[in-house]
């Protein structure tokens, strides 16, 4: 499979998925940890694919992206944008609203 | 020219700027490094009716160049001139870095 392959089916299969620099736990980038507290902070569940371990798709990624850095917050097959805009989201319930229902509507289809 | 004259010029070319501020972060990473971390508040009409995330795709495809060598990260905080008055004219803080691409 190409990576421009792996990245789409992360994409697809993953409703809230974030690119990112080392882990929610343990986060290797000032950017990373902020946009994954955000997300933690919506109380639900999301993938994540650390991109220093996966330097084919940190390489390929920002192409296909149109967004030359990380982290990158995808929902729903749509890039939802980076750190700024998960962090400016959050500060006004945006980001809330948006993954409790994206979960939702997931946890409808999968019942 | 320094990268940060670079960017203000391209962004000067590029866009119709109300309010623009450039600081070089560069001190507050990693690495060797002195021109690849930037913060930028910019206030611009251009933005009015954009997304967060065209807003940004905007300016990344200003700066391309740049954002290939020598830009490592680039905090934008973007806004339309109303939005801007709603803010009493303060954008966020950039955070510490912790360090995952060092030597990368």
């Amino acid at each position: 499979m190409s990576v421009i392959d792996t990245i789409k089916e992360q994409i697809e299969k993953n409703p809230i998925l974030l690119y990112m620099k080392g882990t929610p736990r343990f986060p290797q980038c000032g950017f990373s940890s902020r946009a994954s507290e955000a997300v933690m902070n919506c109380g639900e569940r999301f993938a994540f694919v650390n991109i220093l371990e996966n330097p084919e798709i940190r390489a390929e990624l920002p192409k296909y992206a149109n967004w030359p850095t990380f982290p990158q917050l995808w929902v729903q097959g749509e890039l939802v944008g980076g750190c700024d805009i998960i962090c400016e989201m959050a500060a006004s319930g945006e980001l809330e609203t948006l993954i409790k229902q994206v979960a939702a509507e997931q946890g409808a289809d999968e019942a | 020219m320094s990268v940060q004259s670079t960017i203000e010029q391209k962004l000067q070319q590029g866009l119709n700027i109300r309010h623009l501020e450039i600081d070089n972060e560069s001190h507050m990473h990693s690495g060797p490094a002195t021109d690849s971390h930037f913060r930028l508040v910019l206030v611009s009409d251009d933005f009015v009716g954009k997304r967060l995330v065209q807003r940004h795709q905007l300016i990344y495809g200003l700066l391309s160049d740049e954002m290939q060598n020598p830009i490592h990260a680039l905090a934008m905080h973007l806004y339309t001139g109303e939005e801007w008055q709603l803010k009493n004219g303060q954008a966020p803080q950039s955070p510490q870095c912790l360090g995952g691409s060092k030597g990368g």
